[in-house]
């Protein structure tokens, strides 16, 4: 039997956004970061809970043909103490040894010169962490980039729950092998009508509950 | 001086009571020192250089033998056993990401002649990494340190109230906790417990000059803007965050302890007051 928290993700997954609406979500915000900070390149690192790793959701400039997709392990590094420790921080004249540079090119294929990180944090769960690289060398660090980097990790964060159940609602839809699938488009249907016949929309999927011995129809 | 608390441990005394001061023993608890007339920043730390104060990174690790930190006095790494119980193994990996050695390079820089632990409870797993955040903490909190140098939080709430019991353990038993606040809006532990020392982050460039917020639940600030620290492979850094200006306040505590092993975490916030560089002890 069809469990309830299903059908509502067949309904979600029907007349929420896709997945694809919030990728671009995504790509605005850090493409905004960027332009604010002046820097050279944004990111998004979403955790996957399975392998634990940080994946590259979304990158603007420089590494954005290249990074996106791109898994590191998420316990190490200066984003994994970031999303560790649901803090943020910001480092500069991070190229100013080799050794360094080698590490990150290792991970993620871009060196970047200085970043600022910050966790994406929903409720008590860290989900994953923003990054600017590369801010303009000749601007001073100060407590008003780091509040403006946590108001975005803040707007990212609401943006990467939205995503993560769009993603969790499909894959609901796509384990029930097909028994959902009439559910959700059904939801996309009548979401889509016009007022008037939306009205009727509704009227005739009434009678079909009640039809099927819903009381009170739905 | 004599450990007022140490209720009966002095020969031939009969137990002090626990809960409460019969009158025949109210001299017994009489100070055994003085204050000054009035506690001074050259009172509390000056000519210290924290030797023989014991300070703990609980961390990501830290880097031995970094020129910017010298040497450890122990190094370990916290997991969480088969029964729960929670295991400290002597750590050969060191700083997995260079935070801690950054932390532990600011409390060297300031308290030159104190002694570094370090208590790695990142890295060796990311699921579970709450517990054993708990476990490295219970774990400080046993060895006895002067000051646990905290620059990270949970949001957990099902960990808040172990987290609080613990640090009341620690402010009972002296180990000072001094931790960083969340410059994010989300409620984090333990930082907004009153029985540490919580911590965010002013501009100046003066690495003494601290600030006491007349608004808790942060109590203090340290410097947190563009630090030089030590960081992986022997480098230095410049960083930002109040995760770095912890181990500013953890620095100034080990100095003063240091110089006056006597105080309890109590006396030694209300010296942090007194000698803030808002309140006049700055001078």
């Amino acid at each position: 039997m069809t469990e309830k928290s299903d059908l509502r993700a067949a309904v979600a997954a029907g007349v929420g956004g896709s997945e694809e609406s919030f990728r671009g979500l995504l790509a605005a915000i850090v493409e905004v970061a960027r332009s604010i900070f002046g820097a050279k390149a944004s990111s998004i690192l979403l955790l996957d809970e399975e392998t634990e790793e940080l994946v590259f959701e979304a990158v603007v400039g420089e590494g954005e043909d290249t990074l996106l997709g791109t898994r590191f392990p998420a316990g190490k590094g200066i984003a994994g103490w970031v999303l560790a420790t649901q803090t943020p921080l910001v480092i500069e004249d991070v190229q100013q040894d080799p050794r360094f540079a080698k590490d990150v090119a290792e991970d993620t294929g871009y060196v970047p010169s200085g970043l600022m990180a910050a966790p994406l944090m929903h409720e008590e769960r860290a989900l994953g962490v923003l990054s600017v690289l590369d801010r303009p060398e000749q601007s001073l660090f100060s407590l008003k980039e780091m509040e403006l980097l946590g108001l975005f990790a803040h707007q990212a964060s609401i943006a990467v729950d939205l995503l993560l159940k769009a993603r969790k609602a499909n894959r609901v839809l796509e384990q029930s092998g097909g028994d959902l699938e009439v559910v959700s488009r059904l939801a996309t249907v009548v979401d889509a009508l016009e007022d008037s016949r939306r009205e009727a929309g509704l009227r005739l999927l009434h009678e079909l509950a009640a039809m099927l011995g819903a009381k009170g129809g739905l | 001086m004599t450990d007022v608390t140490a209720h009966g441990e002095d020969a031939g005394q009969s137990a002090l009571p626990a809960w409460s001061l019969p009158k025949d023993a109210v001299d017994r608890i009489a100070l055994p020192w003085q204050w000054p007339e009035r506690v001074t920043r050259d009172w509390a730390l000056g000519g210290s250089s924290g030797k023989g104060a014991r300070v703990c990174i609980l961390d990501s690790g830290v880097e031995a033998g970094h020129p910017l930190v010298g040497d450890l006095e122990s190094a370990v790494v916290i997991s969480i056993g088969e029964n729960d119980e929670v295991v400290a193994e002597e750590d050969t990996e060191g700083d997995v990401s260079g935070h801690g050695t950054a932390c532990a390079g600011i409390v060297r820089t300031l308290a030159p002649e104190c002694s570094i632990s370090s208590v790695r409870v990142l890295g060796s797993t990311f699921t579970g990494s709450g517990a054993i955040l708990l476990g490295g903490l219970k774990y400080a909190v046993e060895q006895g340190f002067d000051v646990i140098n905290m620059s990270l939080s949970t949001t957990k709430k099902p960990f808040a109230s172990i987290l609080h019991e613990l640090a009341d353990s620690a402010y009972f038993k002296r180990t000072v906790l001094v931790a960083s606040a969340h410059n994010m809006p989300v409620e984090s532990y333990p930082w907004r417990f009153s029985s540490v020392i919580s911590v965010g982050s002013h501009e100046e460039d003066d690495p003494l000059a601290f600030f006491a917020n007349p608004n808790p639940p942060v109590e203090f600030f340290g410097r947190g803007v563009n630090v030089e620290v030590p960081w992986l492979g022997g480098r230095s850094l410049k960083v930002s965050g109040n995760s770095f200006a912890t181990p500013h306040l953890s620095a100034i505590c080990a100095l003063i302890l240091a110089k006056h092993p006597e105080l309890t975490p109590f006396q030694l916030k209300s010296v942090l007051y007194l000698t803030a560089t808002n309140v006049g002890g700055g001078k």
